[in-house]
C-alpha cells in the first residue's frame, strides 16, 4: 500500500475524531470562559474552587471509589468462576442480559423493589429483622449502580482470563506454589489488564452518573453529572456546567495516562 | 475483508429497507409533511383519547413529546433542530420566550373558542392580550398529606413541615422555585424575592428541613405517596389531585402563608411548521366538552368557565383545587426573575440538596 492511499484512508477517520471528539472537548473548554449573560469570565475556574463544588467532586469520587471496588470484588471470583464452567457463552449471556434493557427501566423496578411495602422490605419483614429504609440511601444508590455496571467489569476481566495460558497456572502449582501464591503471583498479573480496562469503564461512567442519584438516592447523593445536568438544563449557566465538564475531563485523562503507562511498558517488554 | 464488505452491504441494505417501509406506512395512512403536528407538553398531561379524536376529527396526525421542566424545554427549543408546533410552557417561562423572540403570534380569529375562557384568566401581566398564548391549566403549589401515617399533626402553615415528629417523611419535588419559594413563603417572604439576606434566611431555615426530608424526586412523587413511601409531599396541585385519585386517604392543602399560583398556556413555537395545525389543535382544546374531559382526566384546575358547567360539582366545587377569592389574593405567580438571579435560586437549592443528615 502507498503512502498516500494509507493516507486518504485516514481521512474519515480523522474526520470522525475532530468532529466528534476534539470539537466537543474544545467547545466544552470555550464555554466554560462565559458567565450567565455571556461576558467572558474565569469566575466559573473560581467557583469550583469554593467548598460546595469542592465537597461535591470530593463525593463523586468516593462514591465512584466504592462501586468501582465493590464491582470489582463481585465480578473478579464471577469471571474466575465463569472460565471454568461448562456452557460459558451461555452463563455469559445472562450475565450480560440485563445491560441490555434500559437503565432507567432498571432503576424503576428497583423502587419497586426496594420501597417501604416493595419486596425486600416484606422479605426482611418475614425473617423477623424488620422494615427498613432502603431507598434514597447511600446503600441502594451503591447497590444499584454497582447491579448496573458489573457486566462491564466481569466482560474484561473473562476475557483476560480466557487468553490466560493455562500451563502456566500448572507449571506453578507443580513447582509448588500454593493456590493463594499461583493466584497472587501468575493468575493476577497475567490478568491484570482486564482489571484495568474494567475498572476504567466502571469508574469513569460512574463518576458522573446522574439518573440514578436522583431515582435511587432522591438527590441524597450529589455528584458532579448531577450538577451539570442542573446547569444545562435548568439554570441554564452553561459556563459552570461546562467548567465542570472540564474538570472531569482533566480527572478521566489523568487516569487514563496512570493506568495506560504500564501497559505500554508491558507491551515493550514482551516485543523484546 | 470480503465478508467485512458483504456485512456492511447488509447493513447498508437493511436500513434502506427500513427507512423506506416508514415512509411507506406514514404515506399509506396519510400523514406526510404537513399532515403532522408535534406537541411538545408535559408528560401525561393529555387526555390521550382526545388526541385520538382530534386526529380523526382532522386527519392530521399528532406526535406527542414530553418535558419535564420548562427550563429543558426552552433550552430545546431555543436550539431549534426539532419541529414542535405547539407546546405548554409556564407564565413565567413566556415572558422569557417572548423576550428572546422564540414564541410565534396567535391569530384569535382562527381561535373561536377562546369565548369559553374566563375573564379572570385573560390579559394576564406576562402576556398581555393573551397575544402569544392560551391558558390551559392553571393550579397551586401546597402540601399533601396522609392523616393516617402524620398522627395528631394537622397542617394549615408551610412551619408545620418543620415539625419534629415529620422526621425522614417529606418528598419534596425537585425545583428550585418551588422548594425556595417553600422556605421564602414559609418566612413570610415573597416567593419572587431577590433580597440576598432574605435568601441566604431562606437557605438557612431549608437546612433545618433536612432531617425531614427522606429524598427529592422528580415525576415519581407521584407514584412514591400513593404508595405511601412517605407521609407528606411538596406538590403541584394537579399532582396532588393525581395522587389522591390513587389513594383516597391522602388530602392537600395550599398553606396559609400564600403559595405559588401558576398558568401553563398553549402556545405556538418559533419551531413550528404547521401553524395551521397549531391553531386547529388550541381551538379544539378550548371546545368546552373537550377541555371538560381533559380536566377530568389531568387533574388540574381548568381556566374554561363553560368546561366548568359540565364537570361534576365534586371536581367544580372542590375549594382545594378551585380556591376561594380569599385564597388566591395571597397566591402570587412567579415571576421572571432573570438569568442571574434564577442561577442564584439554583445554586442556594443545590447547597440545601447537598446538606447530609
Amino acid at each position: 500500500m502507498s503512502n498516500s492511499s494509507r493516507r486518504f484512508y485516514l481521512v474519515p477517520y480523522l474526520a470522525w475524531i475532530v468532529l466528534f471528539v476534539v470539537a466537543p472537548i474544545v467547545l466544552v473548554a470555550y464555554y466554560s470562559f462565559f458567565d450567565v449573560e455571556g461576558h467572558f469570565t474565569l469566575g466559573n475556574y473560581a467557583k469550583f474552587f469554593t467548598p460546595v463544588y469542592m465537597r461535591m467532586t470530593l463525593s463523586s469520587f468516593w462514591y465512584a471509589f466504592l462501586i468501582t471496588a465493590i464491582s470489582l470484588l463481585a465480578a473478579y471470583p464471577a469471571a474466575y468462576l465463569l472460565t471454568r464452567t461448562k456452557h460459558k457463552q451461555l452463563w455469559l449471556l445472562l450475565i450480560i442480559l440485563p445491560s441490555w434493557i434500559n437503565l432507567l427501566l432498571k432503576a424503576y423496578a428497583f423502587i419497586g423493589l426496594f420501597g417501604t411495602y416493595g419486596l425486600t422490605n416484606s422479605l426482611l419483614e418475614a425473617i423477623g429483622i424488620g422494615k427498613q429504609q432502603i431507598l434514597f440511601t447511600d446503600f441502594s444508590f451503591v447497590f444499584v449502580s454497582v447491579y448496573i455496571f458489573i457486566p462491564f467489569m466481569i466482560l474484561p476481566i473473562f476475557n483476560a482470563l480466557e487468553e490466560m495460558n493455562p500451563t502456566l497456572v500448572y507449571a506453578a502449582r507443580d513447582l509448588g506454589a500454593s493456590a493463594w501464591t499461583t493466584f497472587r503471583r501468575v493468575i493476577f498479573p497475567l490478568t491484570v489488564s482486564g482489571v484495568k480496562s474494567g475498572c476504567m469503564a466502571v469508574f469513569i461512567p460512574a463518576l458522573s452518573l446522574f439518573m440514578i442519584t436522583r431515582l435511587i438516592a432522591g438527590n441524597r447523593v450529589i455528584t458532579l453529572g448531577t450538577a451539570i445536568e442542573q446547569h444545562f438544563l435548568v439554570t441554564q449557566d452553561w459556563g459552570m456546567g461546562a467548567t465542570i465538564a472540564v474538570f472531569l475531563i482533566l480527572a478521566m485523562a489523568a487516569m487514563m495516562l496512570l493506568t495506560g503507562n504500564r501497559k505500554r511498558g508491558a507491551v515493550n517488554a514482551r516485543k523484546k | 475483508m470480503k465478508q467485512l464488505v458483504r456485512m456492511f452491504a447488509i447493513v447498508f441494505a437493511v436500513s434502506l429497507g427500513l427507512i423506506y417501509l416508514t415512509a411507506y406506512l406514514n404515506d399509506s395512512e396519510g400523514y406526510s409533511g404537513d399532515k403532522t403536528l408535534t406537541i411538545y407538553n408535559w408528560g401525561d398531561y393529555v387526555d390521550p383519547e382526545l388526541l385520538e379524536r382530534f386526529e380523526q376529527e382532522t386527519g392530521i396526525k399528532v406526535i406527542y413529546q414530553t418535558f419535564d421542566s420548562n427550563e429543558a424545554m426552552m433550552t430545546k427549543i431555543e436550539q431549534g433542530g426539532t419541529t414542535f408546533d405547539v407546546s405548554v410552557p409556564s407564565e413565567y417561562a413566556i415572558s422569557k420566550m417572548k423576550e428572546e423572540g422564540l414564541l410565534l403570534k396567535l391569530d384569535h380569529d382562527k381561535l373561536p373558542n377562546l369565548k369559553h375562557i374566563d375573564p379572570k384568566f385573560m390579559n394576564l401581566s406576562f402576556d398581555p392580550d393573551n397575544a402569544y398564548s392560551i391558558p390551559y391549566f392553571w393550579g397551586t403549589v401546597g402540601i399533601v398529606y396522609n392523616p393516617e401515617l402524620v398522627g395528631d399533626l394537622t397542617f394549615t402553615s408551610w412551619n408545620d413541615l418543620w415539625d419534629d415528629q415529620l422526621r425522614n417523611q417529606i418528598l419534596l419535588l425537585d425545583g428550585a422555585r418551588e422548594v425556595m419559594g417553600m422556605g421564602l413563603n414559609a418566612l413570610t417572604y415573597s416567593l419572587n424575592d431577590t433580597d440576598e439576606a432574605h435568601l441566604q434566611e431562606a437557605k438557612a431555615k431549608l437546612k433545618l428541613l433536612t432531617p425531614n426530608v427522606k429524598a427529592i424526586v422528580g415525576d415519581e412523587i407521584k407514584l412514591l405517596l400513593a404508595n405511601e413511601e412517605a407521609a407528606v409531599g411538596l406538590v403541584w396541585s394537579g399532582d396532588a389531585s393525581e395522587i389522591m385519585g390513587e389513594n383516597d386517604k391522602l388530602d392537600y392543602i395550599v398553606p396559609e402563608e400564600g403559595s405559588n399560583l401558576w398558568f401553563d398556556n398553549m402556545v405556538i413555537p418559533k419551531t413550528a411548521k404547521n401553524i395551521e395545525g397549531a391553531h386547529q389543535f388550541i381551538n379544539f382544546m378550548l371546545d368546552p366538552e373537550v377541555a371538560a374531559q381533559n380536566t377530568e382526566y389531568v387533574g388540574y384546575s381548568t381556566p374554561n368557565q363553560s368546561a366548568m358547567s359540565l364537570l361534576p360539582e365534586d371536581i367544580s366545587g372542590d375549594e382545594r383545587f378551585y380556591p376561594n377569592e380569599e385564597l388566591t389574593g395571597r397566591l402570587e405567580v412567579y415571576d421572571n426573575l432573570g438569568k442571574k438571579m434564577l442561577a442564584h435560586y439554583n445554586e442556594l437549592f443545590l447547597e440545601f440538596k447537598m446538606h447530609k443528615k
